[in-house]
């Protein structure tokens, strides 16, 4: 297989950054702490893209997503944790078995609630949202191992910034890859006009679902991920306000740009962070004022988002330069 | 062996019966004009063909098989294709992409072959850009082709639509109202538009048109609807003369002007 020379591109590109962090890391510029924050970052990266898969390009309203987050994280950090004890192999099965959990249970709801449309999707994603919220709060009585509402801990802490590194690279890139085919364009096709697709003969069921799987299981996998690297989970971190967040992200990014939810989910992550330290721990509770107005003024300034559709040139595909120069003319063009 | 062949049609919304009893057989190559006053059904004939709705009665058949009740999304896969009266377009996405993504179901290559970049992705997807950048050159769109669809001027939309609808391979195609709210210079371009795509790509044609002057000129037969059923079938002559068919538009006691 031959690499586009805009793949390599990135591939350098991400070699540099990686190379930056490291050295960073090594000098000491990087506490543990912002360290913790950067791979937040790069978890909600991977989260995000799968709601902007789903929301962004199929135009299917979820706010559930942070239940399939909450599945993945509960399921990998579960197995790994009873089974695991930090073998390298265990932790990418149990990735694996998060994300497909995930993309499952996506698959059985998906299939009677997809035939809804927006406001009643968001309806029935909040709901099931809820259900899983409640099922973790509750999950302790069928397996003590999940630890019901207290929370669970005892997950191997494997995950490194190495790791979480390389495996956003790789989403970032197959989710590129799945967009820019002929399978992205004819979940794109549904977006802009359902009924028009379906009669331009495009499975609009099948690839409803097929989004909505792929979007809630790379959640499965964020969660996954995000379980091997902070040591608690708890039901509350994977409720509404967690869907919310993934919601404002693409959003905010403009929806149908991946370029837009990648960079708005790191700077979204970052400036939680960096609110909590300038505000001080006496005015953190005015953080929620801060990012809702925030959230109000650039939604006021900026409705489409702030990529709105377009794509970072080194993510989008080539143009394929011929065909355009001759144009053949018939009776009914000119004159 | 007709393309198209409709027995017995209906359709009721409540106690409406929108389509009542339509009888239409198309033959290969023909251009057919459907008319009639608004409200006639005409656009629901469109839907009821295409499987938007599902018939309460009839039999349509397309090429001999029977597609009653078929969805639109395998309609459209056996070779009929349409455009709308109010013009739906993948308005988001560039003028390349709306042809390109009705390539959907004629693309070789698979999921995994797309998610790792194959060459047998590489070759399809330049295969597939190739074929739309020439369905853009045959309808003169193809110097707006990385436009986003939504900036086309109203003409180049409704072209755009047509573009689309060829994409998919159709040996049926049904157009409603191409020439809404074009001026006479642009309805004749229209005109010889359909008449290009009609030969070139060897299209059966179904029409709904209000613009008297297109419709006479384009078809050799027309079928005029009111209130859901058929009132009057005939040449564009006969149509001009019949009795019948003046009253349905103008009211009773009308005459040739």
């Amino acid at each position: 297989m031959k690499l586009s020379r805009k793949t390599l591109i990135l591939f350098a590109g991400a070699a540099l950054f990686f190379a930056l962090v490291k050295a960073m890391q090594f000098s000491g510029m990087i506490t543990p702490y912002w360290q913790l924050v950067l791979d937040q970052a790069l978890v909600i990266v991977i989260g995000a893209l799968g709601l902007s898969i789903i929301y962004g390009f199929t135009g299917q309203f979820s706010l559930g997503h942070a239940a399939f987050y909450g599945l993945g994280a509960y399921t990998a950090g579960a197995l790994d944790k009873v089974y695991g004890n930090g073998n390298m192999l265990f932790f990418f099965l149990s990735l694996l078995a998060g994300a497909a959990v995930a993309g499952l249970v996506a698959l059985l709801i998906g299939l009677p609630i997809l035939r809804l449309r927006s406001d009643y999707l968001g309806i029935a994603t909040l709901g099931f949202g809820i259900i899983v919220r409640v099922g973790m709060e509750n999950g302790n009585k069928l397996f003590p191992v999940l630890g019901g509402a207290t929370g669970m801990s005892g997950t191997p802490q494997v995950a490194n910034f190495d790791l979480i590194f390389i495996l956003t690279l790789i989403v970032i890139l197959l989710v590129r890859n799945f967009i820019f085919s002929t399978y992205g364009r004819a979940c794109t096709s549904i977006r802009e006009d359902e009924i028009a697709a379906d009669v331009m003969g495009i499975d609009t069921t099948r690839y409803k679902v097929m989004a909505f799987v792929l979007g809630c299981a790379l959640a499965g996998l964020a969660g996954g991920i995000y379980a091997h690297r902070y040591p608690f989970l708890h039901p509350a971190s994977f409720d509404f306000l967690k869907s919310f967040d993934f919601l404002l992200i693409v959003v905010l990014g403009g929806l149908g740009s991946m370029t837009g939810t990648i960079v708005t989910a790191v700077g979204w992550v970052f400036l939680l962070e960096v609110l909590r330290v300038v505000l001080g721990q006496n005015f953190i509770d005015w953080r929620g004022v801060i990012y809702a107005v925030i959230l109000i003024v650039s939604i006021i300034v900026r409705p489409q988002g702030i990529f709105s559709g377009r794509e970072w040139r080194l993510l989008a595909p080539d143009h394929l330069k011929m065909a355009t120069g001759k144009e053949q003319t018939h009776a009914g063009s000119g004159n | 062996m007709p393309v198209l062949e409709i027995n017995n049609l209906s359709k009721t919304f409540g106690g409406l019966k929108a389509v009542n009893n339509f009888n239409l057989t198309l033959d290969e190559g023909e251009v057919v004009g459907l008319i009639g006053p608004n409200g006639a059904g005409k656009t629901t004939v469109f839907n009821l063909i295409t499987g938007l709705y599902k018939p309460t009665g009839g039999t349509i058949n397309f090429c001999g098989e029977d597609i009653t009740g078929l969805q639109p999304f395998k309609i459209s896969q056996r070779g009929i294709a349409r455009t709308f009266q109010n013009i739906r377009l993948f308005k988001g996405i560039t003028v390349l992409d709306n042809v390109r993504a009705v390539f959907h179901p004629r693309i070789k290559y698979n999921f995994l072959d797309a998610l790792l970049r194959t060459p047998r992705y590489n070759v399809e997807e330049e295969r597939v850009t190739l074929e739309a950048m020439e369905l853009l050159g045959a309808l003169n769109l193809a110097h707006r082709a990385y436009e986003k669809a939504a900036n086309l001027a109203y003409g180049d939309q409704r072209r755009l639509e047509i573009a689309r609808a060829l994409a998919t391979y159709p040996k049926l195609l049904l157009l409603d109202e191409p020439a809404a709210g074009m001026n006479p210079a642009e309805v004749k371009r229209m005109v010889e538009l359909i008449r290009y795509i009609k030969q070139r790509f060897k299209l059966t044609v179904l029409l709904i048109e209000h613009q008297m002057g297109m419709v006479m000129n384009l078809c050799e037969r027309i079928v005029v609807m009111d209130f859901g059923q058929i009132i009057a079938t005939g040449t564009p002559l006969e149509i001009r003369n019949n009795p019948v068919v003046l009253e349905a538009y103008l009211g009773k006691g009308a005459t040739v002007a």
